[in-house]
């Protein structure tokens, strides 16, 4: 049981970050979705952070290079798609999908180069990082707190705070209901749209190192996120664009996913001999449903997906 | 006036796939270099070369029929992407589509013993289920399809590897093999192998795929059905105005576009030249890889064909590199930076059109300087306007 809400947190910590990201960048008017490919190159600048910091380093040295890594991947990363989508006025989807294949790609061929460069025979995609790992756990009893889950609780409610009580805030939210009416009263709809977009690689790429560290003390970069980052979007339209719901909604899926890494401690579970593939399968179909439901009445931002153009005004 | 070759639609796309090609290329050469600039120039070589990495032209052409095996499928989800896209939906369920192919063909060859046909029609119902599943919730519940198709995906990847696992190897992950299990199953060849050096996979697959191109583009071009598809994508609301079926065109685009995709995966399982492997972990690349072939070829069916060669050409050659500094995955690299690339292709050709508009009007002002003979005359014009 201690187990189950371990993991239901730890999940429901990356759904939280990846979908606030999606939650910004969809305020300011642009739609990420390529957030799949932002969480893996977080994870990979997070993952690398580790591999290369000296094994003596303190904890707190370690959690804070480690964050800030997959912190500015995730923000250099994601200002591929604002400038393609912002500047150039691309086409939102295939920028996003082009920036998953992306980074999954890229980040295989940067660990096998690295991995070969250091070991001619070694052309695996993984990186290790058990000893590494320790830094982020506290043991609480037989409950394994991580850092990660008080970062995102502080991220949730700094989010929250920025979007409602701030002038940047509202201020970005304008840029995706009425970039125009923004506009005209003095907003930069671009400059806005940038921090939007920024913002969500920075959430995404923390995402996707919380995500990567979670039970596992290494990663084989090929699997890529797993559809974490579609997920995300998920509860992101489930928590209706708003931090707290959310959260909420993140819990909820975070618990079924974490449903299938724990469910052979349930004696109940394992005597219905449900084949483990049903429990992998459980949060998308969990998810469609949920959508089918909860999409009709959507609170979408009005311009969202709608490149800005000012000669539209 | 004569008119200007540039101004073509044509002709602009096929520049700014070249455009897009060569920048891809360029990028993932520089990749190249950063990771080892030894053997980059090579690698680069290696990976545009593909089969004519081999040097007896007889042994090319068994390379070449294989690259051609797996270019048909490519070209099939690549037509699924394309034909939904006209309609203005981005079918990314095109993965898990040709996943459920893979699954049903298979089994319906391996464990019902079915012949070629009908197991080709099975993958087509499966891909159409799964649009269908998409439409239905896009029309009548507003779930963005892009969603929806990567979740299907993974619960299509999931389901297809507890099906398959009942009609694979005892001793290896992978499925039964094909010609020894159930030989009706297995596309005809129709004599096409022998100009491949006797390349057995080489069949039915590569006429019926170009087939489903110019199907595709008859039916979106030529037909009242495929006037009204193009017009919901254009402006749903219009469309509905006219007395055109919307939410019907939604689902039936995307039911159509997963029989492609669906009839993709039988055109390369159904040839016996891949077995699936019962612990994949990842939803199969040819559905994405798709989405590269149908932009690069500037979302005409027939430039498709060109384009679904090109991504398999440079797929097929990552297997050259050097394995010692370089892997595989570099032509995924080179196929991905191409896409983004496409994302720019409206603006390449927004910048032509100014380009030629702004020399058209230089052009057109000398002209009417040179006609008006009295320039005080204009100048009082001018005037006067202001």
């Amino acid at each position: 049981m201690v187990l189950l809400l371990q993991y239901t947190l730890t999940f429901a910590s990356v759904l939280i970050l990846v979908a606030l990201g999606g939650c910004f960048s969809e305020h300011s008017g642009v739609i990420n979705l390529g957030l799949e490919g932002v969480m893996i190159m977080g994870a990979l600048g997070g993952a690398l952070a580790m591999r290369y910091m000296p094994s003596g380093s303190s904890h707190f040295a370690m959690l804070m290079v480690v964050l800030l890594a997959a912190a500015l991947m995730g923000l250099i990363y994601s200002s591929l798609l604002a400038v393609a989508c912002i500047n150039f006025k691309a086409d939102q989807t295939i920028v996003g999908t082009a920036l998953n294949m992306l980074g999954l790609a890229g980040a295989t061929v940067i660990v096998k180069a690295i991995n070969t460069a250091a070991n001619p025979d070694d052309v695996s995609s993984t990186i290790q990082y058990a000893g590494a790992k320790k830094a982020f756990l506290v043991n609480i009893g037989s409950f394994e707190f991580s850092w990660f889950m008080l970062v995102t609780l502080i991220l949730l409610i700094v989010s929250y705070v920025l979007l409602y009580k701030t002038r940047f805030g509202l201020r970005l939210m304008a840029c995706g209901e009425h970039p125009q009416a923004a506009n005209s009263v003095g907003i930069s709809v671009y400059k806005m749209r940038w921090a939007g977009v920024l913002i969500s690689g920075v959430l995404g790429g923390l995402g996707g190192i919380v995500f990567i560290t979670a039970g596992v003390s290494e990663w084989r970069f090929e699997y890529g996120v797993a559809g974490f980052g579609f997920l995300s979007l998920a509860v992101m339209i489930f928590g209706q664009w708003k931090p707290t719901r959310i959260a909420l909604a993140a819990l909820l899926f975070g618990m079924f996913r974490a449903l299938s890494n724990v469910y052979a401690g349930f004696e109940f579970l394992k005597a219905m001999n449900i084949p483990s593939p049903v429990y992998n399968m459980m949060p998308y179909i969990i998810s469609l449903v949920v959508l089918a439901f909860t999409s009709k009445k959507s609170r979408a931002p009005k311009a969202e997906g709608i490149p800005y153009d000012k000669g539209q005004r | 006036m004569k008119k200007n070759l540039l101004k073509n639609n044509g002709v602009q796309s096929l520049l700014a796939s070249l455009a897009c090609v060569v920048l891809g290329l360029l990028i993932g050469y520089i990749v190249l270099l950063f990771i080892n600039p030894h053997g980059a120039g090579e690698a680069i070589a290696a990976v545009m070369k593909n089969f004519l990495n081999y040097s007896k032209s007889a042994t090319q052409a068994k390379y070449l029929g294989n690259t051609l095996v797996k270019t048909a499928p490519l070209l099939l989800c690549a037509l699924s992407i394309l034909f939904s896209y006209k309609v203005g939906l981005f079918n990314i369920g095109a993965a898990g589509q040709y996943c459920a192919g893979v699954a049903l063909s298979l089994y319906a060859a391996l464990a019902w013993g079915w012949g070629w046909l009908p197991c080709m029609l099975l993958a087509m119902l499966g891909g159409m289920v799964l649009g269908a599943i998409s439409g239905l919730l896009k029309s009548y519940c507003n779930v963005n399809e892009v969603i929806s198709g990567i979740m299907l995906n993974w619960i299509v990847l999931y389901l297809t590897n507890m099906l398959l696992t009942t009609v694979k190897e005892d001793t290896s992950p992978y499925t039964f093999v094909l010609a020894h299990k159930n030989p009706s199953a297995v596309l005809p060849t129709l004599g096409l192998g022998s100009l491949f050096n006797g390349n057995q996979y080489v069949g039915l697959a590569l006429p019926l795929s170009i087939l489903a191109a110019v199907l595709v583009w008859v039916v979106l071009e030529k037909t009242r059905f495929g006037y009204e598809l193009r017009a919901t994508g254009n402006n749903k609301n219009a469309a509905k105005y006219c007395g055109m079926a919307e939410k019907r065109n939604i689902i039936l685009t995307l039911v159509i576009s997963g029989a492609l995709a669906g009839m993709g995966a039988a055109m390369l399982y159904l040839t016996g030249y891949e077995q699936w492997q019962c612990s994949t972990s990842s939803v199969p690349g040819m559905g994405f890889n798709g989405i590269a072939a149908a932009f690069l070829g500037g979302l005409n069916p027939f430039g498709t064909i060109l384009a679904s060669f090109f991504i398999q050409h440079i797929t097929a050659g990552g297997a050259y590199v050097d394995k010692t500094m370089y892997c595989a995955q570099i032509s995924d690299l080179i196929s991905s930076i191409i896409i983004y690339l496409c994302g720019f292709v409206l603006f390449m050709k927004y910048a032509m059109n100014a380009a030629i508009s702004r020399r058209e009007e230089k052009a057109a002002l000398k002209e009417k300087e040179r006609s008006e003979t009295p320039p005080a005359d204009a100048n009082t014009e001018k005037g006067g306007d202001q």
